[in-house]
C-alpha cells in the first residue's frame, strides 16, 4: 500500500501528546471522574505496543480515546496519515469516520451484535462495502475464520447464538480482516482458549510483519510477551513507565 | 461536501412571538411558549449529511424530532407553511439542487421527493395505500417519476421486492394483508424504488415485534450499504440509532443538546440529558 | 323554487291552485330558451373558458332545472345556451333518440327556443349526448354537449376533491396510473369499461363521461367541438377541435376499444358499429321501458322496432341469435337506420374527404380489416 511510504519514516504514526479525559457525572451531583491524566508516548511504524495495567488504570479509556469514542478533554492524538497529520483528539467526525473505514481498526472484547448476520458475513461485509467482490470477501472471511480456529460449521450461523470465545474470533477477524494501518485491540484474546490464542498471535504477527500498527490490551503475558515491541504501564490514570517488553518483569505486564 | 444541510431549522406550530425561542427549549424545560402557547417543534438545529452517510436522531416523543424528519423530507405539502398553521423557517441545502429547498415550488418539491429525498413514514397509513397491491404501492414511485413500461416496471417492483426481502409472491396481494415487517419493508421498498440520494426513516421500527425489528433493520442496514444510500433516522430507540448511524444528534425540547460520532454519544455522552437517557437504557 | 322570481299573489297553501294559476300561462314569461340571459352568459363564459384550458373543469353556477339532476341538467344548461333559433338540434341518450329523456329534452328546446329537432346526426348543429358519440363523422360546424355524471376521472382513485384539484394543478397523475397499474396485474390489461382517463393536450386528465372505450378515440384531433357539462357538480370542460386525446395506457398494455368477435347488427349488418347486447326474452316480452333506464339499448330497439315491426319480428324468429336468445345491435339507433337502407353507407359519407379518422372501423384500412 503506497499510503505507509508518504510520510516521512521518522515521524511515529502516532503521538500520544498530553492526553486528558475527564467523566462529569450529571446525575451524580457532577461528579467528576479521571480516566485518564497527562498521557504521553509515542507509537512507531510496524510497531506493537501493549498497554498493560492494573483493571481500572485507564488501559481501555486510552483505546477508547485514541479510537474516540471517548472525546479527549484535552491533548493531541497525532495520526500521521497518508494525506498529513490528523489530531484525532479534536478532528471532525467525519475525518474520524473515514479514518475508521480506511486506517484504522477497533476491537473489543465485546461483539457489537449484528442481528441476523452468519458470522461469515460479519466479517465479510465490511470488506464488501469497502469494495471488494462478495466472493472474494468471503473467501478472506472464510480464511481469517478458519485460522482463527472458528469451526466451520458455524460459519454461517449467527454470532448471537455463540460462546464468548467464537464470538471473540469473529470479532478479531472482523477487525482486522480490513488490513487497517493501525489496529486498537482491547482485549480481543481474553475468553479464547490457548491454542487458539496461539493462532491469533500467529495472525497478529504476520499483520505487524506486513506494516500494520498494533496498540493492544492484553490480558494475558503470554501474548504481550509473544508479540509486543514496548510496553506502556498505566497507573492510576497516567503513565509509570515506558519501555521495551524485555525491560519489565512477567508482573509488571500481568 | 454535505449532501444535505440544514440550518437553523425551526418549526413553530401556533402564531409565534417574540418570546418562543427564548422560553422554550432544553434550558426552558418545555417546548410550549408559556407567552403565546405556541409550540416550538424544533428550533436552531443545524445537521447535515454526507453522501452514504447515516444520521441519527434520537430523543423521547415530543422532543421534535419527527417534526425534524418531516421538514428535512420536505413532507410538507406547501412549502413555507406547514399543515395545521405550523411555520417553517431556515434553509435546507442539498447538493442536487440550488438554493433553499424549503422555498421550491410545489413541482420541485414533489420531483425531489419522488426521486432525491424519500420518507419511509412512521405510520404505514401515511407512507402506503393498503387497498393498493404491494406491488402497486412500490410502483407508484416508478409510475410518477415516469415510467410507462409495464413490465419494466413489474421487473423492478420485482427486483425491489428481492432486494428487501419481501416474498415476490405477495406482489399483488393487498397490502392490507401483509404482516406489519412486510409493510415496513413495502415503505422501503418504495422510498427506494428511485434511487434517492438520502433516505429519512421516521421511528421505522413502531409498531413491531422485537424478532421483526432486528430484521427490517437489518434489511435497511444492508440495503443502504449496498447502495450507498445516505440516511436520517430518527428513532427513540437508542439500539435503533446504535445499529445503523455513523453520527447521533439527541434532541430534546426541539432543541439538539448534543450531537458527535454515535459510539461516542452512547459511551461517553456529555450532556445531562443525554447521560440520562443513556443510563435509562442499560 | 326561485324565490325572487316567485309572484306575490300565488296562494302558498295550496299547490293545487299554484299549478292551476300558472297552467294558463304555459310558457308565457319564460325567456328565449328557458334560461335567463344571466345563466346563459355564465355558461357561454364558461365554456369559452373551459375551450381555452381544454380538459380543465371550469365551475360554473349552474342552476335548478326543471328536472331532476343527473338526468342531463348540465347537458340542457349548455344546450340552451348556445342554441340560436335557426339551430337544429339532436338529442341522443346511450346511442338512441327515442328514450323519454332524449324526447323530453327535445321538446323543451324546441318549445323555449323554437329550434328544428332531428334524429339525423348529419342535420344537427348541436347534439346533446349521454354516454355516446354517434358513429357517423362530426364537422367543424357541429357542436356535441355531453351530460357528465362525474367530473374527476381521479374520482376512482381518491375521494378527495381537493387532493384532486391540487393533483390536476400540479399534472400529478402517480395516482392513476397506479390504479391502471393494478388493473392490468387483475385482469392482464387495462379492463376499463367507460370513463376511461384520458390526457387532454398533454396536461389534464379528463373524464370524457362514461362514453365506451369505442368512442376514446373519436375525441381525438377532431373537427367538432366537445363541451363536457355536468349539472350537479357545477362543471363544465371542453375538448377543442383538433386537440390531442390521448387515453391513458402503457408502453406494452396498449389501449383497446371494445371488440365484437364475428358478431354484426342484427338489424342493419354492420360490423364496424359499437354493438349492444340484447336480450330477446325482454324484448319479446314487449317491456322496453325497463331497459331503457339501464343501458337504453332496449328502449332504443323499441323505437326502431316499431318502425318496421313485422321485419324485426322476421329477423328475430329467423336470426343467427344463439341459443340463449341473444343478439348483437347497432348502439346509434340513427345510423343503424340509415345502414338498413344502405348497409355499405360510410361513416363520412357526408363529407368531401375520405378516410376520416374517426374511431374503430373509419379508415379504408378498417373496413379493409373487417372484409376478411
Amino acid at each position: 500500500m503506497s499510503e505507509f511510504e508518504s510520510a516521512p519514516a521518522s515521524t511515529p504514526l502516532l503521538a500520544v501528546e498530553n492526553l486528558h479525559k475527564t467523566f462529569d457525572m450529571h446525575a451524580l451531583g457532577d461528579k467528576r471522574v479521571v480516566g485518564l491524566e497527562d498521557v504521553s508516548f509515542a507509537v512507531e511504524r510496524g510497531e506493537f505496543l501493549a498497554v498493560v495495567g492494573e483493571s481500572g488504570s485507564g488501559k481501555s479509556s486510552l483505546l477508547k480515546c485514541l479510537y474516540r469514542t471517548y472525546e479527549p478533554s484535552s491533548g493531541r492524538v497525532l495520526y500521521a496519515g497518508p494525506n498529513g497529520t490528523v489530531d484525532l483528539a479534536s478532528c471532525d467526525d467525519r475525518t474520524v469516520i473515514d479514518l475508521r473505514t480506511k486506517a484504522i481498526g477497533y476491537t473489543s472484547q465485546f461483539l457489537d451484535e449484528i442481528p441476523r448476520v452468519p458470522a461469515v458475513d460479519v466479517v465479510a461485509r465490511p470488506l464488501h462495502e469497502g469494495g471488494m467482490a462478495v466472493d472474494a470477501a468471503r473467501e478472506r472471511a472464510e480464511m481469517l475464520l478458519s485460522r482463527l480456529r472458528l469451526p466451520e460449521a458455524l460459519w454461517e450461523a449467527y454470532p448471537a447464538t455463540f460462546s464468548g470465545g467464537e464470538r471473540q474470533r469473529v470479532n478479531l477477524a472482523q477487525a482486522i480482516a480490513p488490513k487497517p494501518r493501525l489496529l486498537l485491540l482491547d482485549e480481543p484474546t481474553s475468553a479464547l482458549d490457548p491454542e487458539t490464542r496461539a493462532a491469533a498471535i500467529d495472525l497478529l504477527r504476520e499483520f505487524l510483519d506486513d506494516g500494520t500498527t498494533i496498540v493492544g490490551v492484553f490480558h494475558n503475558r503470554d501474548v504481550v510477551e509473544a508479540v509486543a515491541d514496548r510496553v506502556v504501564v498505566l497507573e492510576d490514570a497516567r503513565v509509570r513507565e515506558i519501555g521495551p517488553v524485555e525491560a519489565f518483569d512477567r508482573e509488571v505486564i500481568a | 461536501m454535505s449532501l444535505l444541510e440544514g440550518a437553523d431549522l425551526t418549526k413553530i406550530y401556533g402564531d409565534g412571538c417574540e418570546s418562543c425561542r427564548a422560553r422554550t427549549g432544553d434550558s426552558a424545560g418545555t417546548n410550549q411558549c408559556p407567552v403565546c402557547g405556541s409550540v416550538v417543534a424544533c428550533a436552531d438545529v443545524n445537521l447535515s449529511v454526507a453522501e452514504g452517510e447515516v444520521l441519527g436522531i434520537v430523543g423521547e416523543s415530543g422532543s421534535g424530532k419527527s417534526s425534524l424528519a418531516e421538514t428535512l423530507a420536505l413532507a410538507a405539502d406547501d412549502g413555507g407553511e406547514g399543515e395545521s398553521g405550523s411555520r417553517i423557517e431556515g434553509e435546507i441545502r442539498y447538493a442536487g439542487h440550488e438554493g433553499n429547498l424549503l422555498e421550491v415550488d410545489y413541482e420541485t418539491r414533489h420531483r425531489l421527493r419522488n426521486g432525491d429525498i424519500s420518507l419511509v413514514h412512521q405510520h404505514v397509513r401515511d407512507g402506503l395505500e393498503l387497498d393498493f397491491s404491494g406491488g402497486g404501492n412500490v410502483a407508484e414511485k416508478l409510475l410518477s417519476a415516469g415510467w410507462r413500461n409495464y413490465e419494466a416496471v413489474r421487473e423492478r417492483v420485482r427486483s425491489l421486492f428481492e432486494e428487501t426481502e419481501i416474498p415476490v409472491g405477495r406482489m399483488d396481494d393487498p397490502t392490507h394483508t401483509y404482516s406489519g415487517g412486510m409493510q415496513r419493508r413495502v415503505q422501503i421498498a418504495r422510498a427506494l424504488a428511485n434511487d434517492p440520494a438520502v433516505v429519512v426513516l421516521d421511528e421505522p421500527t413502531t409498531g413491531l415485534d422485537v424478532s421483526v425489528q432486528a430484521r427490517v433493520l437489518d434489511t435497511f442496514r444492508r440495503v443502504q450499504r449496498e447502495e450507498g444510500v445516505a440516511a436520517i433516522v430518527v428513532s427513540h430507540d437508542l439500539g435503533v440509532v446504535r445499529l445503523l448511524a455513523d453520527r447521533t444528534l439527541v434532541m430534546r425540547h426541539g432543541r439538539v443538546v448534543e450531537s458527535g460520532l454515535t459510539d461516542r454519544i452512547m459511551e461517553d455522552p456529555h450532556h445531562e440529558y443525554t447521560q440520562t437517557l443513556i443510563n435509562s437504557v442499560i | 323554487m326561485t324565490e325572487t322570481d316567485r309572484p306575490e299573489t300565488t296562494p302558498t297553501d295550496a299547490v293545487d291552485s299554484a299549478l292551476e294559476s300558472l297552467s294558463d300561462d304555459g310558457l308565457e314569461g319564460y325567456n328565449y330558451a328557458y334560461l335567463d340571459e344571466h345563466t346563459k352568459r355564465e355558461v357561454r363564459r364558461s365554456i369559452l373558458k373551459a375551450i381555452a384550458v381544454p380538459g380543465h373543469q371550469v365551475p360554473y353556477a349552474s342552476r335548478p332545472m326543471p328536472l331532476a339532476r343527473g338526468w342531463g341538467t348540465g347537458g340542457i344548461q349548455a344546450s340552451l345556451s348556445i342554441l340560436g333559433p335557426e339551430d337544429t338540434f339532436k338529442v341522443i341518450d346511450q346511442g338512441a333518440d327515442e328514450s323519454v329523456n332524449a324526447a323530453n329534452i327535445r321538446r323543451l328546446a324546441t318549445e323555449t327556443a323554437g329550434v328544428e329537432t332531428t334524429t339525423d346526426t348529419t342535420d344537427a348543429d348541436v347534439i346533446q349526448t349521454r354516454h355516446r358519440i354517434p358513429e357517423e363523422v362530426v364537422t367543424d360546424d357541429q357542436i356535441l354537449v355531453l351530460q357528465v355524471p362525474i367530473t374527476d376521472a381521479l374520482r376512482t382513485v381518491d375521494s378527495s376533491d381537493a387532493a384532486n384539484r391540487r393533483r390536476h394543478a400540479h399534472k400529478n397523475y402517480g395516482k392513476m396510473w397506479v390504479h391502471l397499474y393494478e388493473n392490468v396485474v387483475e385482469w392482464g390489461e387495462i379492463n376499463i369499461a367507460a370513463r376511461y382517463p384520458t390526457m387532454v393536450a398533454g396536461r389534464y386528465l379528463m373524464d370524457p363521461s362514461p362514453i365506451p372505450r369505442w368512442d376514446v378515440p373519436k375525441l381525438d384531433d377532431a373537427d367538432a367541438l366537445f363541451v363536457f357539462a355536468a349539472g350537479r357538480e357545477a362543471r363544465i370542460y371542453a375538448v377543442p377541435p383538433h386537440t390531442a386525446v390521448e387515453p391513458l395506457a402503457f408502453e406494452d398494455r396498449s389501449f383497446q376499444v371494445e371488440r365484437f368477435p364475428d358478431q354484426a347488427c342484427d338489424v342493419c349488418g354492420s360490423t364496424d358499429t359499437y354493438l349492444t347486447e340484447v336480450d330477446d326474452a325482454s324484448e319479446s316480452a314487449g317491456s322496453t321501458g325497463s331497459r331503457g333506464g339501464i343501458d337504453g339499448s332496449g328502449g332504443s330497439r323499441g323505437g326502431i322496432d316499431d318502425d318496421g315491426g313485422s321485419d324485426a319480428a322476421e329477423t328475430e324468429t329467423g336470426s343467427d341469435a344463439g341459443d340463449d336468445g341473444r343478439r348483437y345491435v347497432c348502439n346509434d339507433t340513427s345510423f343503424c337506420h340509415k345502414r338498413r337502407s344502405n348497409p355499405d353507407l360510410p361513416r363520412d359519407h357526408h363529407l368531401d374527404r375520405d378516410d376520416v379518422d374517426w374511431g374503430p372501423g373509419t379508415t379504408a384500412a378498417d373496413r379493409g380489416g373487417e372484409s376478411t
